[in-house]
């Protein structure tokens, strides 16, 4: 087993808006070891994109406050970190790939000079020397490494005259950059066709595999995380309610909510029958005390009122809900 | 001899005029070129492509928003004449609920803009808005709403509600759920599968999600580039893909079941992306990525070949007479 790189240990956040809070992340607690893909599937608002932001420290404080836990990177913790220690890390050692790649480029820079500049900008805050023409040939190494073709013509390109595949491919190749362990790929290939996004998780693969990266995808799509992910952690409102290795969870989920969200994706085999699931996601501002998922589970009784535990199931797989400890007393 | 389909377009097409960046013309971009379906009353049919393949633009000409190049679009076999006529033939239901309603107006108001269109009295467009959001399963109460206070999955049924108000023989559904969550995606299919048995409606549905399309779709066209490049009954056309493209993008689609993942082309994942409509490929338009190309494929563009009584596909692959092993 490799070491674990990133840890999140029951990591509770909430934002005050307009003396309203919403508890939104409620004991996140997921692990992120090297050389492995580990995927966080949610719907929207499940809090995925949070989980996110407050690992990379985006969220700004007010409104987001952690009321708990702890953020892990190389077992140091970054929440009680100085400003510019984790800001020597952001960037360098964790990086982000973002969703849009039709927006996240900025249009009136060539793509060598957005890449130089995170260079130049690395390089300055790290003490470092290096030459213009040292940082290009970093550019590109770095973007035959995520295959693309003829590198000099590419970091001469706008963005405009880039295809979505080979934009989302510049973002990756802008995340190696520095000397990365850990990515973090918020809907890597979403906003394009299954054809191209296939290629994208095919890359993001070989590159796990090739530079030992710590890889946390965070997506909707169960079927990109079946194609690709190691390990996956099931979120619903703020919390995680099941984990497990990817063979394990798709053939035996365990949890109501991953049950009726499996049941929910249209199957290429056919005989999909459409029922959803009742009801909708809870008000931050007042959670179901116990199990956040209760008041639309089928099998809910009065003891999911209480926090559920989170109970291992075979091997590394886990689940936080009631019905397993009834099973396992 | 049988009754005439309930939509029919016949080899349409569309080039709009492409600009460069100072105004001057560039040229022509084929965006559908000589798309022949037929959708039979009460028919689910399906057009899947990948973006830029045209789906969008056929859905605008039967509409009437877009008029084509060439090539025609009849209603129970008599030409779609363009106006009000057709409005109330076919309606659509758009991709994102959340700009194709107006913020402005609420539920109720939006509903009423096709009742009040065809000039229906006051007291009878509000009682068919409640008859119209019971039809959709939300609260009469919600007419007097705005978008902005309704979830994603509630706005879409609002616009399937607005849709059925002219009570048109044909929907066009345009990637009605791709907006949504899945739990949310599966209650609109759901609805939509209910309101088509009950009130015998016809549905158009474009999507790029073929796992969807096998679920609700009874007849398929696979649009590659502005062509149909293989059309057929859902079961067969998924079942035996005989067009190297709709074999590769069966093997691309990301599957969460061992069942699926069995009945998937074993193809290797496609290199490359779509060549653009302004700059078409010589010959089959596909040959650029197609991992079976040979001798004919980048001179002539191929024909259709029958396959099954309902499956057709454009593939030199598929000729009787093809030999795979001349040099290209």
């Amino acid at each position: 087993m490799s070491a674990t790189l990133l840890s999140l240990r029951d990591l509770s956040l909430e934002f005050s808006l307009f003396g309203r809070r919403a508890y939104v992340l409620n004991r996140v607690s997921l692990d992120v070891p090297e050389a492995r893909h580990v995927a966080l599937v949610g719907e929207s608002g499940c809090g995925k994109s949070v989980t996110m932001r407050a690992i990379m420290g985006l969220l700004r404080s007010p409104p987001a406050r952690i009321t708990g836990g702890e953020i892990l990177f190389d077992g140091r913790d970054l929440l009680t970190m100085s400003a510019p220690e984790r800001e020597a890390l952001r960037g360098v050692a964790m990086s982000m790939v973002f969703q849009d790649p039709m927006t996240s480029l900025n249009p009136v820079f060539s793509v060598g000079d957005q890449m130089g500049s995170i260079l130049k900008y690395a390089d300055r805050r790290l003490g470092r020397a290096r030459s213009k023409a040292e940082r290009m040939t970093r550019v590109y190494e770095v973007l035959r490494q995520v295959r693309m073709p003829d590198p000099e013509r590419i970091a001469l390109a706008y963005p405009f005259m880039l295809s979505g595949g080979m934009r989302q491919r510049v973002l990756i190749a802008m995340a190696l950059l520095n000397e990365t362990r850990l990515l973090i790929a918020d809907e890597p290939g979403t906003a394009l066709d299954v054809t191209t996004q296939a290629q994208i998780l095919k890359l993001l693969q070989d590159l796990v595999a090739e530079r030992h990266l710590a890889l946390l995808m965070i997506t909707h799509n169960l079927g990109v995380v079946r194609a690709s992910a190691n390990y996956v952690y099931v979120m619903y409102a703020g919390s995680v309610v099941e984990h497990g290795p990817t063979a394990a969870l798709f053939a035996n989920p365990r949890h109501p909510y991953t049950r009726a969200l499996i049941d929910c994706v249209p199957k290429l085999s056919g005989r999909t029958t459409f029922r959803g699931i009742e009801g909708t996601l809870p008000d931050y501002a007042a959670p179901p005390p116990g199990c956040r998922f209760a008041p639309r589970c089928p099998h809910a009784t009065s003891v999911c009122a209480t926090p559920p535990p989170d109970l291992a199931v075979g091997g590394a797989h886990g689940v936080s809900c009631w019905l397993e400890a009834e099973k396992a007393a | 001899m049988s009754a005439p389909p309930l939509l029919e377009v016949i080899g349409l097409s569309k080039n709009f005029r492409a600009r460069g960046a100072f105004g001057q013309r560039a040229g022509e971009v084929k965006a559908v070129r000589g798309v022949s379906f037929a959708i039979a009353s009460g028919e689910v049919f399906g057009l899947a492509g990948e973006s830029g393949s045209g789906k969008s633009t056929i859905a605008r000409m039967i509409l009437g928003l877009t008029a084509p190049s060439a090539g025609a679009i009849m209603i129970e076999g008599v030409e779609a004449s363009p106006g009000a006529s057709r409005a109330r033939a076919i309606q659509m239901v758009f991709q994102n609920p959340g700009s194709s309603l107006n913020p402005r107006r609420s539920i109720g108001q939006s509903i009423a803009v096709p009742l009040e269109a065809a000039r229906r009295r006051r007291v009878a467009v509000a009682a068919r808005v409640d008859e119209l959001l019971k039809m959709v399963q939300l609260p009469a109460d919600f007419a007097e709403r705005y978008p902005h206070e309704l979830s994603g999955g509630q706005k879409q049924r609002v616009a399937i509600a607005r849709a059925l108000a002219a009570e048109p023989r044909l929907i066009l559904l345009d990637e009605p759920t791709s907006a949504l969550d899945v739990s949310v995606q599966a209650k609109i299919i759901e609805l939509l599968q209910e309101l088509g048995r009950t009130l015998g409606l016809t549905f158009l549905f474009i999507s790029h999600d073929l796992s969807l399309m096998r679920n609700f779709a009874s007849r398929v066209g696979v649009l590659y580039l502005g062509q149909i490049a293989e059309i057929g009954e859902t079961t067969a056309l998924f079942a035996s893909p005989a067009h190297p493209y709709t074999r590769s993008l069966l093997a691309s689609v990301p599957v969460i079941t061992a069942e699926e993942e069995a009945m998937r082309p074993n193809v290797p994942i496609i290199e490359g992306e779509v060549p653009s409509p302004a700059n078409l490929p010589a010959g089959c338009s596909f040959h650029t990525r197609c991992p079976n190309v040979f001798a004919p494929c980048d001179a002539i563009d191929p024909d259709f070949t029958v396959i099954a009584a309902d499956h057709r596909a454009r593939c030199h692959l598929l000729r009787p007479e093809a030999d795979t092993t001349l040099p290209r």
